[in-house]
């Protein structure tokens, strides 16, 4: 028993390249220059941001050339505290990570809300974004360090059952 | 058993692309869906064949489901296969009178890695994958192991390597063609030995795609409908020492199945990445290339989207039929190191 082979390592790689796409190009291009892009289905008129795969699952179409600038204010459709501590985790719980519905798009994107007690986050809340220095952009969302509420009044939930 | 046909196909096929694989699909499919008059609504069942490995992303295959449309709800099925695969569950899905039609796709994206060492991946993980293998290694072994029996030659490769290029001509999915001689492919230095760069597949980013209907409705869709008369798959041993590499026993069993060999076969699309594939798999097919015009479309040789090629051969023997200049035809796929999974189709016009 002593002498059989309990593990074997056997190591394999593989080296990928990604191609976001020109539509998700788009979006990760306006990134870097402070800008949320989005694209708009040619059929049903839904923005996508992002642009996700480069089409309207629901349509199944390709999405327009077109950007279609979102936000930077939006309204907290639903939304989650965080109150539990893990390794590598960036803030002190409790805080809260949210779906915003940006103004213009049809599709909420996940953020952190700060500038509030995680305990007075509500659906409907008006919020916005709030970007890093601009030195510090990259082709990403995390340009945008976290939305803070707007004061503005809150949204009803029937203006965005259909996007939640 | 139902009547099922073939009755609209259509390909893509680049030597890369920057779009999103999802991107790729959709004009691919809003013309195979052109070509049979239908729509999104109509389409009883969607298939799909890819595999995630070749983007690296675990589950990538359900992004596809994004170029559909599907909302309302659909009924679709992916394997992790080549779309000929696919197609072999939409044929039976339509068999059982489910629906009535279906669009079978398969689609691969060759450029965003190093292929041969991704297709090295399906090898058993303790005994043959830390060997070091990769695709063209073990092709390699297959063709040295068919050399030595006696069953196939290098100049042999060659033909079939200047008749792929030469048929490429043609077809405009192609993505190397030419003509070119035996002897000026034979003058080029093996570079796995005993293969040269001519016995290589060229690989491609694209898409394939074809409908299937059954009965009237096939006849209402297309004037001359590509009916499968029989359809069977086999598989061999995974292991490359389990088996004699000179031969194809699944494919001969696949082929039997399908009784190839009751009647002539007007053209064979034959799935063989590698030019020693297709000389062995005529052979294990049963196929007379006295008689048979062995892809004509120039196969995978020319052209291979991985996880679309095997099912653009049935695409493209399929077409034949459609537009009249065949009446029986065979199609093959295959998956697997060396040539274990093999799928044989043989189609008719009426």
């Amino acid at each position: 028993m002593s002498d059989d082979v309990l593990r074997v390592r056997t190591p394999i790689g593989v080296d990928y390249g990604w191609t976001a796409g020109p539509r998700s190009t788009a979006y990760l291009q306006g990134l870097i220059d402070g800008k949320l892009l989005g694209k708009r289905c040619p059929t049903c008129t839904k923005v996508y941001f992002p642009p996700r795969n480069g089409t309207c699952p629901m349509c199944g179409v390709l999405l327009g050339d077109d950007d279609v600038e979102v936000g930077p204010a939006g309204t907290v459709t639903t939304f989650c505290v965080v109150n539990v501590p893990f390794l590598g985790q960036k803030i002190v719980p409790p805080y809260v990570a949210a779906t915003i519905l940006l103004d213009g798009a049809d599709i909420g994107v996940q953020h952190l809300i700060l500038g509030i007690d995680a305990d007075k986050v509500r659906m409907g809340m008006r919020v916005e974004a709030v970007w890093k220095d601009s030195s510090q952009w990259g082709p990403t969302l995390e340009n945008i360090d976290h939305f803070q509420p707007t004061g503005e009044p809150d949204v009803e939930f029937t203006d965005y059952a259909g996007q939640l | 058993m139902r009547d099922i046909a073939v009755v609209a196909t259509a390909h893509s096929a680049v030597t890369s692309t920057t779009e999103t694989p999802v991107e790729s699909l959709v004009p691919v499919l809003n013309e195979v869906l052109a070509n049979a008059g239908l729509q999104r609504s109509d389409v009883g069942f969607w298939c799909h064949g890819s595999c995630d490995y070749m983007i690296g992303q675990p589950f990538s295959f359900v992004q596809a489901v994004d170029a559909l449309g599907a909302w309302p709800p659909i009924v679709e099925s992916h394997v992790e296969m080549d779309g000929a695969w696919a197609m072999y569950e939409a044929w039976m899905k339509i068999a059982t009178g489910e629906c009535d039609t279906a669009v079978v796709f398969g689609n691969g994206k060759s450029s965003s890695a190093d292929m041969f060492a991704v297709m090295a991946l399906q090898l058993d993980p303790y005994t043959d994958a830390p060997l070091g293998l990769d695709q063209v290694s073990m092709a390699g072994l297959q063709a040295r192991a068919a050399l030595d029996a006696g069953v196939i030659s290098e100049r042999g490769m060659a033909e079939v390597a200047a008749r792929s290029r030469r048929n490429a001509m043609t077809n405009p999915h192609a993505l190397v063609s030419g003509e070119v001689s035996v002897d000026e492919l034979l003058a080029a230095p093996r570079l796995h030995d005993p293969l040269r760069m001519h016995d290589l597949p060229t690989p491609g980013d694209g898409v394939s795609a074809l409908v299937l209907a059954a009965g009237d409705v096939a006849r209402s869709i297309s004037d001359r409908p590509a009916w499968i008369r029989a359809i069977d798959h086999r598989i061999d041993a995974q292991r490359l020492g389990g088996r004699n590499l000179a031969t194809v026993a699944s494919a001969t069993e696949a082929a039997r199945r399908c009784g190839v060999g009751d009647g002539r076969i007007d053209v064979a699309e034959i799935h063989a990445p590698f030019t020693h594939e297709e000389l062995l798999l005529t052979a294990a097919l049963g196929i007379d290339p006295s008689v048979t015009e062995i892809n004509p479309s120039g196969g995978a040789l020319v052209s291979n989207v991985l996880m679309a090629a095997g099912l653009a051969r049935v695409a493209h023997a399929a077409e034949r039929v459609m537009h009249g200049t065949a009446d029986r035809v065979l199609a093959h796929a295959t998956q697997g190191p060396c040539l274990q999974q093999n799928l044989v189709c043989v189609m008719e016009g009426e």
